[in-house]
């Protein structure tokens, strides 16, 4: 099975660690993960705020990057999703049949992480060990875009050592929500606000998520609170072991 | 009496407002935490809640298809009922249409039925500048209007007011329009209901011309259809000689038998009941019994535009029942006046722009007033999916600028993102110059994020808008795709300290 890993642009630029851990994780479960160079963008942030005809050459690069392979990995619900239930949107505006073709191949073929794991590769444990306090945000696209359900929990509930605590209110949006945190902060921030509060209430040290954009957002407001929650991708816990630990 | 939504600020201004109003906020988060618990219990009673929203979309969707079919057969069945069929292209046309059968009976006042389609075309302020005083007869309607105040959601237009601002507002101003509070008004709810009741007792009583809307409208029989809570609809749909009933064309239904899953879905979707207290249903006109003259007005108003509207569409199988408003997280905190409009929340958000156009800055400023969590999808009982719409929306606003002279900074911003990741080798220039940019923002830092990395600090320019409230890791010196190259995807080994992240 040829597979690629879609590191997302959030990733790339801001947290090169979430791709590494993908990585890790995978040549661990015996996965050759290949990183096709040509690789940019999912092209999300410029269909979500409208710019649809901006997002035509965006989505060319990435079924062009990603064409010919069985599986296409990403650490991110949201980019999945886009791949998954935006791509078509795209396509059909550009008018290019090869388009809608390539879309049509790629999207189905695009799994997030967790998805990944426990649908294709059939495993819920990883082999990770990670001894610490740790609550899950469901981010909104992975829960409700994409459907993951479960697969996550289940896959945290599998690593050794770790102490899992529920997350009040856990299925409601942080906030973040791509150009909206800009465009609305007011709102954005107010959203994140009782989302930080939920996880400190929780009392644990590391908040998880399978989305970076989602946990910049409420990591950036649990360190301006000076709360000490850190926050990880859940690649990077799965990725760890007692070596790393 | 009552305010207007004219001229109010786009939706980012006017939510900074609302959530400065901490009150207000739990006001808010109190009522839409308890109607979406109530929501949540009675709908996981039902087995095949899903083939039920499957049916209800259905039966709206087959009405929208051939509405100018199912229309015609409604004025056909209404006249035969002997009732009068106006047709109004918009608010102004509907409302003088009202105001002429107000006149007609020399009425100087009507009584209302609670209505979405009234609140919409802004009737009362039409009728008050005719002269004749418009009663609102619903609870949360009479405290809006009493209060001088805007609706704040669609089901409980004054879900904003606590028990204590609403006996305040009983007992400031129902004496100047009708039978005063009781002195030793308290704010029980049933006390409060109380007051009420007496109050609009009167009203009931003398008014000579009532207004209602409709929840739907059934085709092949020509019946209109109110489902309410309090029975205050069915008093003023009995009592009074004359009926006006202003309809949105959208509310068609083509058989009785449609009505089937609507009124199973409606109520546990709006007011987590199993059923609503109250269904009346009028057909036209019954000598001797009830309304002797019956008009209903079937509105446009903007209905046609969205119709074409290929994926807005779908926007008008709305039931009005609020579910979209009470889980979602950005209504929560600002309430509905944000959205300047008598459709407020995620409805509120892709109906305005729908019915209106995108051409103000207020109405372009409601596509974005979400998070696209897609938790009003999940909830809605005919399957509108606001978020696609949403985002379709605000394709529309940014082509309603593709001619501008001067491009907006968002734009620029887009285009030169989608510019850089249609390329590989751009976006990799581009990494390599926000890595440069973390060395430096780096240095300036004080803040060290739990796991180690350092902040970015407080920026300036647009990205003020993210680290006013929120720390931004600085952009690591590496980007992910520099660090695939240099160890060949991990598998040399990775000693490079200075190129960690």
């Amino acid at each position: 099975m040829r597979v690629a890993l879609q590191v997302t642009c959030v990733n790339d630029a801001m947290f090169p660690d979430t791709g590494k851990a993908v990585v890790r994780l995978l040549r661990r479960l015996g996965v050759d993960v290949d990183f096709p160079q040509a690789q940019t963008c999912c092209g999300q942030p410029m269909v979500n705020t409208g710019y649809l005809d901006e997002a035509v050459p965006v989505v060319r690069t990435f079924v062009d990057a990603f064409a010919g392979y069985d599986a296409i990995v990403t650490p991110s619900g949201s980019c999945a999703g886009s791949a998954r239930h935006q791509h078509s949107i795209v396509a059909d505006r550009s008018g290019d049949p090869a388009l809608v073709a390539a879309v049509a191949q790629t999207g189905p073929r695009t799994y997030e992480l967790s998805e990944f794991l426990v649908d294709v590769l059939d495993v819920t444990d990883v082999g990770a060990y990670f001894p610490h306090r740790v609550t899950y945000h469901p981010t909104c696209h992975s829960l409700r875009m994409l459907g993951v359900g479960d697969r996550p929990q289940r896959l945290l509930e599998a690593v050794h050592g770790i102490q899992l605590v529920d997350l009040p209110n856990a299925t409601e949006c942080c906030g973040f929500g791509g150009t909206f945190a800009l465009k609305n902060a007011d709102t954005s921030v107010a959203m994140g606000a009782d989302k930080a509060r939920h996880v400190r209430d929780t009392g644990a040290e590391v908040l998880v998520a399978g989305d970076n954009s989602c946990l910049m957002h409420v990591g950036g407001m649990l360190s301006r609170q000076r709360a000490g929650v850190r926050v990880m991708h859940l690649a990077e816990i799965l990725a760890a072991t007692e070596e790393t630990a | 009496m009552s305010g207007t939504f004219v001229g109010m600020p786009a939706f980012p201004t006017a939510a900074r407002e609302a959530l400065a109003d901490t009150q207000l906020r739990r006001n808010l988060a109190h009522a839409t935490r308890t109607i979406r618990d109530k929501r949540a219990a009675v709908v996981a009673e039902v087995e095949g809640w899903e083939e039920l929203r499957v049916a209800g979309a259905a039966v709206k969707e087959a009405a929208l298809r051939d509405l100018a079919t199912h229309l015609e057969t409604l004025e056909a069945s209404l006249v035969r009922a002997g009732a009068t069929v106006h047709w109004a292209r918009d608010a102004e046309e509907a409302c003088a249409i009202v105001a002429g059968v107000a006149r007609d009976h020399g009425a100087d006042e009507v009584v209302k039925v609670k209505s979405m389609a009234t609140a919409e075309i802004g009737l009362n302020e039409a009728l008050e500048a005719e002269g004749i005083a418009a009663w609102e007869t619903d609870l949360a309607e009479l405290i809006v209007q009493l209060g001088d105040d805007l609706p704040s959601h669609i089901l409980v237009p004054a879900i904003h007011r606590n028990r204590a601002e609403v006996r305040e507002i009983f007992r400031r101003r129902m004496g100047d329009v009708g039978r005063p509070a009781p002195d030793d008004l308290t704010d029980e709810p049933s006390m409060l209901a109380g007051a009420a009741r007496e109050h609009l007792r009167d009203k009931f009583l003398r008014a000579k011309v009532a207004v209602s809307g409709a929840n739907f409208a059934v085709a092949d029989t020509g019946t209109l259809v109110v489902v309410e809570s309090e029975g205050n609809g069915r008093m003023c749909l009995t009592l009074p000689d004359v009926l006006v009933s202003v309809v949105g064309i959208e509310k068609v239904v083509a058989t009785w038998s449609d009505l089937d899953p609507m009124l199973r879905l409606l109520p546990r979707s709006s007011t987590g009941e199993r059923m609503n207290p109250y269904t009346s249903t009028w057909s036209g006109v019954t000598p001797g019994d009830g309304p002797q003259e019956v008009h209903v007005v079937l509105l446009d108003n903007g209905r046609t535009r969205a119709l074409a509207d290929d994926v807005g569409r779908q926007a008008l199988r709305c039931i009005r029942c609020s579910a979209c408003l009470n889980v979602c997280p950005v209504y929560e905190r600002v309430g509905g006046h944000a959205y300047g409009s008598v459709y407020p929340g995620p409805i509120g958000a892709i109906l305005n722009p729908l019915l209106n156009g995108v051409s103000d800055e207020q109405t372009a400023s409601l596509p974005y007033a979400s998070s696209l969590c897609g938790a009003c999808f999940e909830v809605c009982p005919v399957r509108i999916d606001i978020p696609s719409v949403l985002v379709d929306q605000r394709a529309a606003v940014v082509d309603s600028h593709r001619g501008d002279r001067v491009p907006k900074p968002e734009a620029v911003v887009m285009k030169a993102a989608a510019w850089t990741f249609s390329d590989a080798r751009r976006l990799r220039w581009a990494e390599r110059a926000s890595g440069v940019a973390g060395r430096v923002l780096g240095r300036f830092s004080r803040t060290t994020l739990p796991g180690g990395r350092t902040a970015a600090g407080r920026l300036p320019g647009p990205a003020a808008g993210w680290t006013g409230a929120r720390d931004l890791p600085a952009p690591p010196p590496e980007s992910f795709r520099e660090w695939w190259d240099r160890t060949d995807g991990g598998h040399r080994p990775d000693d490079d300290q200075e190129g960690r992240s």
